[in-house]
């Protein structure tokens, strides 16, 4: 069953394995602002992850490892971001810039002696007769594990921050972080985790696009996909299942293009090509046009930073 | 010594040594300073690293007498026009700018310093007595890729991710075709158009597109090796080819064989030239006769007919005794462009902006 020459059940299986570095990132970055911080250096943290996780995964022979080693990477670099705005109240918006320029020149020298190396690969999760069961089996059972961890990591922050006293406490640190220290919550410490978490997702989220997407390293790897995870995060309204609508709709859209070429349908590749932006923006417009208004979701304390002394 | 004073002397120096630097240059200069501006970072294992590799040559070649200076990820447009003023003030006689995107820029800085001489790869444009173009002649080794890819093809469908609808890349898609469909007329054409020059994980997405659609001989006209990983995840049903570089780490499949961009014997001879004083405009266009154009090893994963007719097309190539566009070839509205045994004149390929007979899709405008 094509629909135009494309085959559905393929398309969203690419789609799904697309959107996992922007989910994760997005999904990351959404706590670090629920916490009340906003860190622009998604795309420094997750090429600082791609490399890392890339030359833990060389150096064991193991990726899971090198997933592992792609999230220390990136926590370690959101770490600096922690500090420098958390303990030295520097500049959120300057620091994060600042991070990303940092971590694009960092992960470049770190991988020098990388370049044209292959990682271990990764196996899919290995679900037996369901990946044979039409439709069904290519879109759901057919892909690796980060696909399912991805989804699984959405939901986790989803019931977290709805049902769970941490949630509350993150989210009253977000929300008005002078409260929660009348209260007695430790703000700093707070934040300076959900920032570790938010980096720890971003360079995972890098990880897999050097390990899995396209199992290699090269410069620059990343090439703006932090960027869009921010973007994701303001477009889902700060809401955890909307990150991965979000994701979905941007990597379905790109992908979906990139077939409709492929399968040469007679659409000018102008439009196909600016088609995930202009839907993004399209999105945007719809849903801070409704009631919900998605600009009063945002997280009143959102990049200001805290003293104790105030 | 009173500031004024200073400020003479000052200009007295500068006007000294612009007149120095002028009369010099007639005879050759002392030490040069090359300048290159690269679209992509060096590591990208494709277009950039040829580039830097010529680079590091000229530097081996001359040693002291050249100073190298680059600038990797500059962006086509705006901010190239301010990185080539940069390294024109900061004292480069020559500056190559190596991507099709940086034409207008070059141009428009070259008018501001007849003294420093500008470069521009794969252009067309001289507007400046100091501007010169260099290309190489990609579709030679596009012919030889098409050959092995119609032979090799077992779906009938090959796939080309094109980087951006300019001449340079639609010869290539065409010189690509017609030599794909020459051994195989059952061969069906994809081209997707990624839009970029490197952006890995877009062009391993363009290349999972095509594999999805059934593709399994993919070449690639980007920069970095994510074509090559993504058709190395079908464990040999896909293969594909180097691009600008060997790309040997995916040797012997996917990477059954490659184009190698040689730049080197052309940076050498430039700056030699302005070293020795011989330096004049010019507009090369060498292919695989003059060693610009390589073609990679094939590798055993092509049987073994396969690869002889595509080295005996190389060599025929290379001895100029036959051109890799000649006719009859229509275009692609049917209309007649070569005629029986006319070959095409390069003023065409430059300026080619139409697929040839038998590939559907149109050019993105």
């Amino acid at each position: 069953m094509d629909i135009g020459g494309i085959n559905p059940a393929v398309l969203i299986a690419s789609l799904m394995v697309a959107s996992v570095p922007i989910i994760l990132a997005a999904i990351g970055e959404l706590v670090v602002e629920k916490a009340g911080v906003l860190n622009l250096g998604v795309e420094g943290m997750m090429i600082m992850g791609a490399i890392t996780g890339f030359a833990t995964a060389v150096a064991t022979g193991n990726p899971y490892l090198g997933f592992l080693g792609g999230a220390i990477g990136g926590a370690g670099l959101s770490l600096v971001f922690g500090v420098l705005t958390q303990f030295l109240l520097a500049n959120q918006v300057a620091t994060g810039l600042a991070l990303t320029l940092f971590g694009l020149g960092l992960s470049s020298l770190i991988g020098q002696g990388y370049v044209g190396i292959k990682p271990p690969l990764t196996e899919n999760v290995p679900f037996g007769p369901l990946a044979d069961i039409p439709f069904l089996g290519t879109v759901i059972f057919d892909h690796d594990w980060m696909v399912y961890v991805s989804i699984g990591v959405c939901a986790a922050v989803w019931a977290v921050l709805k049902y769970t006293r941490l949630g509350l406490i993150l989210r009253a640190v977000g929300e008005s972080h002078d409260a929660a220290h009348a209260l007695g919550y430790k703000v700093v410490r707070i934040r300076m985790l959900a920032i570790l978490f938010g980096g720890a997702m971003a360079g995972l989220g890098g990880a897999y696009i050097s390990l899995i997407r396209v199992p290699q390293w090269t410069d620059g790897i990343t090439a703006g996909a932090g960027w869009i995870a921010l973007a994701i995060v303001v477009f889902a309204s700060w809401k955890p299942w909307r990150v991965l609508l979000g994701a979905y709709l941007f990597g379905g859209i790109t992908v979906l293009q990139l077939n409709l070429q492929a399968a040469g349908a007679r659409i000018p590749v102008e439009y196909l090509s600016m088609s995930p932006y202009l839907i993004t923006i399209l999105v945007l417009v719809i849903m801070s046009s409704g009631k919900g208004k998605a600009a009063l979701n945002a997280p009143a304390a959102l990049g200001q930073n805290f003293h104790a002394s105030r | 010594m009173k500031r004024r004073t200073i400020l003479k002397g000052g200009a007295a120096l500068g006007f000294a040594s612009m007149l120095g630097g002028k009369m010099s240059l007639a005879q050759g200069l002392e030490k040069v300073k090359a300048g290159f501006v690269y679209v992509g970072p060096i590591g990208d294992g494709g277009w950039t690293y040829q580039h830097h590799q010529g680079a590091l040559a000229v530097q081996e070649a001359y040693g002291d007498k050249v100073e190298i200076v680059w600038q990797e990820n500059v962006p086509e447009g705006a901010d190239a026009e301010r990185v080539l003023t940069q390294m024109a003030l900061s004292g480069c006689n020559i500056i190559f700018t190596t991507s099709f995107g940086y034409m207008d820029p070059t141009n428009a800085v070259a008018a501001k310093f007849p003294d420093v001489k500008f470069e521009h790869a794969t252009g067309f444009k001289r507007e400046h007595p100091n501007v010169s173009t260099y290309n190489a002649r990609f579709y030679e080794g596009r012919a030889v890729q098409g050959h092995i890819a119609g032979k090799m093809t077992k779906t009938n469908k090959i796939g080309y991710i094109g980087s951006f609808p300019i001449p340079e890349v639609i010869m290539g898609i065409n010189s690509y075709y017609l030599h794909a469909k020459k051994v195989n007329p059952n061969v069906e054409l994809s081209i997707v158009w990624a839009f970029t020059w490197f952006d890995p994980a877009k062009e391993a997405d363009a290349a999972k597109a095509l594999i999805d659609q059934g593709v399994d001989v993919i070449a690639s006209h980007t920069d970095s090796t994510a074509p090559l990983a993504e058709a190395a995840k079908t464990n040999g049903a896909v293969i594909g080819f180097g691009q600008a570089s060997d790309m040997a780490d995916y040797k012997p499949s996917p990477r059954v064989s490659s184009i190698i961009d040689n730049w080197a014997p052309y940076y050498v001879k430039r700056v030699g030239a302005l070293l020795d004083g011989s330096y004049a405009q010019a507009d090369a266009w060498e292919g695989i006769a003059g060693g610009e154009v390589e073609i990679g090893e094939i590798t055993d994963a092509v049987p073994a007919d396969v690869k002889a007719e595509a080295e005996a097309l190389r060599d025929s190539i290379a001895a100029g005794t036959y051109h890799p566009f000649t006719g009859p070839i229509n275009k692609q509205d049917g209309s007649a462009w070569l005629a029986e045994g006319a070959t095409a004149p390069d003023g065409d390929l430059l300026g080619m902006m139409f697929y040839v007979e038998g590939i559907t899709g149109e050019i993105p405008s």
